[in-house]
Formats: C-alpha cells, sequence, structure tokens
C-alpha cells in the first residue's frame, strides 16, 4: 500500500538504489599517493567516499569529479 | 575548520553523474548537522532525491511546489517553535524557484523574519524541465528558450542580482558562494545558523548537463567562475559588504566561457562586452 | 455555552479560538477580512496562544498551513474568491498530501468583472481538490461547522483537509444570535491533533514526494477512499456533537419533503428565505419542500437519492456556473440520482434572491421548458 500522502518514512532509502551501474570509469585511489587533503570526500556528488578514503562503488557513478580535484593525482580513472 | 563526517544525502540519488546540486546540498548538512528540518522547491534536487518510496535525506524534509519554498517554511519554522523544537529549518530552492516564480514567497518570508536559511542553488537555468532560461541565467547564455540564431545571440539580459535584492530587505545574513570553496560555504552556513533571524545564501552551481562539460569538471567550472570574477564570494552581515575571497591573480573570463558549451556560440565581440562588464564590477570591489 | 449576538465571521474566529490550532497563517480579503482580524486580536491579547503569520499572499497562507501542519500542528487559514484561487494550487497538494487544514472560505463571486459579493462559485470550483466540503446556513452553523471540520480532518481514517464556506455577507456581516460553547465542551469533541507524518529530527521523514506511474494512481486513490470513508466520521461527529451540544447536524437537512411534490435543493444561507417562502406557499396549499445540502464533499449521495426520488420534481439552485454545462450541483444531481430534476442559476454576484424568485422556480419546475434557467437576470440588461 502507498503510504499516506505518499510520505517516506525511511530516511536515506535511496540507499536500495545501486547508481554504481551508471558507472563506465572507475576511480581508483591509491592511498600511499594521498595526502588526506579531503577534496575527494568532500567533492563526490554521492558522498560514497568516506573518511578512510574508501571508495563505496555500489553508488560511485563514475563522475570523476574526484580524480580531477585531486591535488596529487592519487585517483585515476578506469574504464570498467 | 571542523568537517562533520556525517552523510545526511545518501546515495543512490537520480542526480545525473557529476551534479553540483548534491554536492551543495551535502556541504550544507555538514555544515548544519542533524538538528536540521529541510524544505524543497520543485526542481532538480527536489526530484532526483525523492523518487517514492525512497528518499536520500537522512534530516525531515518536505517539499510542496515550485514557488512556495520560503513559505512553508515560514510555516514549519512557526510550528517548530510552537512545539518548542529548535531544529533549523533550511530552504533549498533552485534559481527558477527563487529569482522568478518563488520571489514573492521568498520576499515575505524574510521581511517576516523567520528563522530560516534559504539556500538557493543556482544552477543558472531550469534545469528539471530541461534547460530554460530564469532570471539568474547570464548574459550571453544559451538555454532552450534563450537559443542564439539569426536575431539572437543568447540570453540578452544580465543576471538579476537576487543577493542584493534580499540585502535591500535588510536580511541580516546574506551570502554569495559557490560549491568550489566548501569550507567558506560551509562557513558561511554555520554563520547563517548563528544569526537570529532569516539569512540567505545565494550558491553559485555549476551543472554539467544544462552547461555542457565534462561532469569530472563540475568543481573546476565553479572555481573558474570565481577566479575569473565571474561570481564574486561575499557576505553582507547586518549591512556590512565584505568581499570574502579574492582570487591572487584574476583569470580572462574568456576561460570560463570557452569551457561550456552554453557560451560556444559568443563572438568575440560579445565576450569581451562580459569580461568589460566583469572587470566594471571587480575594479569598483577591487577583486 | 453562552448566548451571544455576532456576524458569522465572528463565530468563526470564536470557534478558531475554541479549536486551539496553534499556527494561523491569513491573509485579508473582503468578505473574510474580519475573520483575520478577530484573530490577530485574539493572538494580539493572549486569548489565542498560536503564532499568526502575516503572509504575503493567499498562496502563501495555504503553503505555511500545509508546512505547519507537516511539522505537526493544527492549523486555521481563511479566505474568499481570489484568494481561494490563488490557492488552487496548494489546495491540491494539501489534499495529496494527506493535511487536515480547515479553512474558512467566505464566499464570494469570481472576478471578472471584479465583484465582492457573494455566490459559490469559488469554492463550488474546487470541487476537485480533494477538500471536504461543508455548506453553513447561519452563523451557529458555520461555528459549529469548524468544529466538526477538526474533528473529521484530523481523524486516521480520513486525513483530507476541510472547508468551511460561509456565504459573503449575508452570513460573514449580518448579526445572529447564537451559543457560543464552552472550552470544556470542545476539549471534550475535539481530541488534541496527533499527526501522522510530521517533521522531527528524531524521527526524520520525507514529506511530499515525487512519485512516478508506478505510484501516483493509488496515491490518488487513497484519497477518494478517505473521502468515502468520510462519511462514517462525518456521521460520528455529528452524533457526538449532538450529545455534547445539543445540536443535530446531518449530509443533508430536508424541510417539508415528506409529502412533497417539488423539492428545491440549495446550499448555504439561501435556506433560511427558502424556508419562509415555502411556509408560505403551503399556506396556500402547495406541497413544496426544500432540501438543504451541507455536506457537498463527500456527496451525500444516498442520502439524496432518498429525498428527492421521492418527489415528482426537484428544483435546484445553483449560485455558481460551470459555462457550458449548467450548475455544478445541478450536475451533480443528475448523474447521481433520478430525480427528474431542473436547473436554476441564481444570485450571482450578490444578485439577491428574493422570494418572488424562488416562487418563480417553483413555477418553472411545474411547468418546465428549458432544462437550465436563470433567474433573476435583468432582461434589458442582457
Ligand atoms: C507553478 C509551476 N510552474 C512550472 C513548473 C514546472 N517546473 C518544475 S521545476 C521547473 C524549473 C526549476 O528550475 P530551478 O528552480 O532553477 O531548479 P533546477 O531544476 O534548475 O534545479 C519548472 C519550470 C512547476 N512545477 N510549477
Ligand atoms: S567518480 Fe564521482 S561518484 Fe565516483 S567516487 Fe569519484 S566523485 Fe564520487
Ligand atoms: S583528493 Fe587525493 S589527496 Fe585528497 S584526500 Fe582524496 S585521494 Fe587523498
Ligand atoms: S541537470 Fe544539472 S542540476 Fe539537475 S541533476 Fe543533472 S547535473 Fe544536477
Ligand atoms: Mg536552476
Amino acid at each position: 500500500m502507498v503510504n499516506i500522502g505518499a510520505c517516506v518514512k525511511e530516511p536515506g532509502s535511496t540507499r536500495k538504489n545501486k547508481t554504481g551501474s551508471w558507472r563506465t570509469f572507475k576511480p581508483i585511489l591509491d592511498k600511499e599517493k594521498c595526502i588526506d587533503c579531503e577534496n575527494c570526500v568532500l567533492f563526490c556528488p554521492e558522498g560514497c567516499i568516506n573518511k578512510d578514503y574508501d571508495i563505496d562503488y555500489d553508488y560511485c557513478k563514475g563522475c570523476g569529479i574526484c580524480a580531477e580535484e585531486c591535488p596529487v593525482k592519487a585517483i585515476k580513472m578506469e574504464r570498467g | 575548520m571542523e568537517i562533520r563526517e556525517e552523510e545526511f544525502l545518501a546515495p543512490g540519488h537520480r542526480g545525473c553523474a557529476g551534479c553540483g546540486a548534491t554536492v551543495g546540498v551535502r556541504l550544507a548538512l555538514k555544515a548544519l548537522g542533524k538538528n536540521t528540518v529541510a524544505v524543497s522547491a520543485t526542481g532538480c534536487l527536489e526530484v532526483i532525491t525523492t523518487p517514492y518510496p525512497e528518499t536520500a535525506w537522512d534530516i525531515p524534509w518536505i517539499h510542496v511546489a515550485f514557488e512556495n519554498a520560503a513559505a512553508v517554511a515560514s510555516g514549519v519554522e512557526r510550528a517548530l517553535k510552537t512545539q518548542g523544537k529548535d531544529a533549523q529549518v533550511v530552504a533549498f530552492a533552485g534559481d527558477g524557484g527563487t529569482a522568478d516564480i518563488g520571489l514573492q514567497a521568498l520576499s515575505g518570508a524574510m521581511e517576516r523574519g523567520h528563522n530560516i536559511i534559504y539556500i538557493c542553488y543556482d544552477n543558472e537555468a531550469y534545469m528539471n524541465t530541461g534547460v530554460q532560461r530564469s532570471g539568474a541565467t547570464p548574459y550571453g547564455a544559451s538555454t532552450t528558450t534563450s537559443p542564439p540564431g539569426k536575431e539572437s545571440f543568447g540570453e540578452d539580459k544580465p543576471k538579476k542580482n537576487i543577493p542584493m535584492i534580499m540585502a535591500a530587505h535588510g536580511v541580516p545574513y546574506v551570502a554569495t558562494a559557490s560549491i568550489s570553496y566548501p569550507e567558506d560555504f560551509m562557513k558561511k552556513v554555520q554563520k547563517a545558523k548563528e544569526i537570529d533571524g532569516p539569512a540567505y545564501i545565494h550558491l553559485h552551481q555549476p551543472c554539467t548537463t544544462g552547461w555542457g562539460f565534462d561532469p569530472s569538471k563540475t568543481i573546476e567550472l565553479g572555481r573558474l567562475a570565481v577566479e575569473t570574477g565571474s561570481w564574486i564570494l561575499y557576505e553582507i552581515e547586518d549591512g556590512e559588504f565584505h568581499v570574502t575571497y579574492r582570487p591572487l591573480q584574476r583569470k580572462m573570463v574568456d576561460e570560463y566561457l570557452m569551457a561550456q558549451k552554453r557560451f560556444k556560440h559568443l563572438t568575440e565581440e560579445e565576450r569581451e562586452r562580459i569580461q568589460h562588464n566583469v572587470d566594471a564590477l571587480c575594479t569598483e570591489l577591487k577583486i | 455555552m453562552v448566548k451571544k449576538v455576532f456576524t458569522a465571521n465572528r463565530s468563526v474566529a470564536e470557534a478558531v479560538k475554541l479549536a486551539k490550532p496553534q499556527v494561523v497563517p491569513v491573509y485579508p480579503i473582503t468578505p473574510q477580512t474580519t475573520i483575520s482580524e478577530y484573530l490577530a486580536q485574539f493572538v494580539a491579547d493572549g486569548d489565542l496562544k498560536a503564532e499568526y503569520i502575516r503572509v504575503e499572499s493567499e498562496h502563501s497562507a495555504i503553503s505555511a498551513a500545509l508546512g505547519a501542519s507537516g511539522a505537526g500542528v493544527r492549523v486555521f487559514t481563511a479566505t474568499s474568491s481570489q484568494g481561494l484561487a490563488l490557492m488552487h494550487e496548494i489546495l491540491f497538494a494539501a489534499a495529496g498530501m494527506r493535511s487536515p487544514i480547515v479553512l474558512v472560505d467566505a464566499n464570494r463571486a469570481l472576478s471578472a468583472p471584479l465583484s465582492i459579493w457573494n455566490d459559490q462559485q469559488d469554492t463550488i470550483s474546487e470541487r476537485d481538490s480533494g477538500w471536504l466540503q461543508i455548506y453553513a446556513e447561519n452563523a451557529q452553523e458555520a461555528l459549529d461547522a469548524v468544529l466538526i471540520a477538526y474533528r473529521v480532518a484530523e481523524d486516521r481514517d480520513v486525513l483530507l483537509p476541510c472547508m468551511v464556506c460561509i456565504d459573503g455577507y449575508f452570513l460573514t456581516h449580518t448579526v445572529e444570535p447564537l451559543d457560543v460553547p464552552s472550552q470544556e465542551e470542545v476539549d471534550q469533541f475535539l481530541p488534541p491533533y496527533k499527526p501522522y507524518a510530521f517533521l522531527d529530527p528524531e524521527n526524520p521523514m520525507s514529506i511530499g514526494t515525487f512519485t512516478d506511474p508506478e505510484y501516483y494512481m493509488e496515491a490518488r486513490y487513497a484519497i477518494e477512499e478517505a473521502m468515502e470513508r468520510s462519511k462514517e466520521v462525518i456521521a460520528k461527529a455529528n452524533e457526538e456533537f449532538a450529545e455534547i451540544f445539543g445540536r443535530k447536524y446531518d449530509f443533508i437537512e430536508p424541510y417539508q419533503c415528506d409529502d412533497a411534490e417539488i423539492i428545491i435543493v440549495a446550499m448555504g444561507s439561501v435556506c433560511g428565505t427558502i424556508k419562509d417562502v415555502i411556509d408560505s406557499l403551503r399556506d396556500e396549499g402547495e406541497k413544496i419542500g426544500l432540501l438543504k445540502l451541507r455536506v457537498f464533499r463527500p456527496f451525500p449521495t444516498q442520502e439524496m437519492k432518498e429525498v428527492l426520488e421521492k418527489a415528482s420534481k426537484v428544483a435546484v439552485l445553483d449560485k455558481n456556473i460551470s459555462f457550458g454545462m449548467g450548475g455544478v450541483l445541478y450536475n451533480n444531481i443528475k448523474s447521481k440520482t433520478n430525480a427528474d430534476a431542473y436547473g436554476f442559476i441564481a444570485g450571482l454576484g450578490g444578485r439577491d434572491i428574493t422570494p418572488e424568485y424562488i416562487k418563480e422556480i417553483v413555477a418553472k419546475t411545474k411547468n418546465p421548458t428549458r432544462e437550465i434557467e436563470w433567474i433573476g437576470l435583468k432582461k434589458e440588461e442582457v
């Protein structure tokens, strides 16, 4: 049954929708090179890079912002 | 600056890859924290974040229509107040929902002095409906309703200056911001939260789909806008204006314009006119 | 309970005070204006503990009401005519978001030409919005209807907004004696509002979402079901209202219908005049009755059928017009009952519906020449 007024009582439930399938290019993050600037964390439109710089590929759409904004080129976009 | 790790906008939303609007919301909510109630106007943000039966919002959220986010926020704020709840109300509306159809409701709400933060996420056109021009579309830009042609060079009016219109309302805190300068933006959001009364933040937000650039360049484009002086970061606190960021060496506007499909049709002469206008304003502001 | 002599606008304001909404966004418009003024004064005097929002338009009034209702409190707003039309978009949203807002509309004609006088075009034009609609005949009914409206709208089986419609000037600006109930009585009848969905950081929800074709129809069907269920809720509210306040309301109020050959159907203040005309016609031996319709949405089909189908003819008085189609009430009755009905458009833009016009309606119903007649037109001006 549709909720009364089509309200959604489950916060953050778009997490069910794995947008990783949209991706053509995949960001690969090299923690060795990383200098902890947090650019990638702040600028990811999906918020799918955590504080330990693990990328959640379930959601990463492969936009390439993180790679573009990494000051030390620690992130590379690869096909697949 | 302490930046919260917590995320209040979940992934899985339907924004285009590289969407700048969701970057803006993520940053704003990091600055505001959990005790926040959000209001959205109809537009990209609302549609991509609440595809029933899902929602990307981890905080309470309400949407009613395109032109009334400020009025809805007014009601929410008063209702929370009567219940003794001290949550911060924040409204997110697009440039269309702010500069055009929602301007009256915004004016009323700001004048009434509600304790709300109103953030206009400005992607400079009606993106949700397919890139039609808004009052915030910049001079020369091509949109689906301001297309260049034999008789047209694109949008023929300058961008409507909403932050100054807000300042003229006597709003205690008015600021411009860009998603490409997260610290600057988040500091402003925090200031807006501390202020007792209304606050208006006009957030510049590049849109890969509507402006025509590679999704990886969203942040770069926002930065170019600021570094060329095409978008100026400032705040107006109790009537005191000051610029919050000055590019070390202002870049040529061409670099910003030529990176986007929406300006590709402009002739050198037209681009020079834009450069001239930017120079005039920047000189006045010592940028 | 105390006896007072009030206009319907004042009686509505008293009802609102007794119902204790927490947020009241209103925008003035003739002839609703004094409602907005009384409420402002009540709040200023501390007699109504509510946040009064001096919005800049009716569009924002209903939007703020919907926002406040979404945040979990009881709300009230009032308007009229152009104001209601300006709210149109949000009226549909309020019903769709299942927000139990109570709104009083001082019925007034819609422009153009501009008119500040009464007819019922404004509320009738919102009949498909998903709001319940109650039409009051007098100031007492207006007061009582506001209390009943909250009780019904907020019921978990309903959760739909409700509009109380009071005729501009005829009710809004005419004083009448009435009973004002005590706070204790009202508290007994109207429990505190417990929202189904609300905005609270402790329990985050998203209200007013976007649906694709997968869910929209079901959400709209749910409104239809709630509208249907509201009939039972209204009936129960009416019963309890009678127990507490001693006044019994129903969906319809038949007057002299039992043996009536012709029944006039009407809504609102004109029913008083019609009753007087019926009394005098009955003295002359004419078997005429009145069916006053109080609840227009949900439409009480069964109750209407039972009364109307016994009469040989039915005259429907509409203070509205769906151009090219006739009066809306007439068309609703034609589609829902087997009555031999005729439509009469009257009283638009404040044109008085005199006893003579009502007699003319009766005469024309006896010997009908046209399906729909306009009553009281000045021949020299058409
Ligand atoms: C009253 C009304 N008019 C028009 C629309 C159609 N519409 C929906 S969103 C939109 C444009 C939104 O533009 P903006 O506010 O800039 O937000 P964006 O989509 O760019 O994020 C329009 C025209 C509507 N929903 N309601
Ligand atoms: S590619 Fe885009 S979506 Fe994927 S992690 Fe990087 S910024 Fe996020
Ligand atoms: S942007 Fe690069 S350097 Fe900065 S945190 Fe991310 S991976 Fe590390
Ligand atoms: S059109 Fe632009 S604003 Fe809208 S979702 Fe796509 S990138 Fe974001
Ligand atoms: Mg826009």
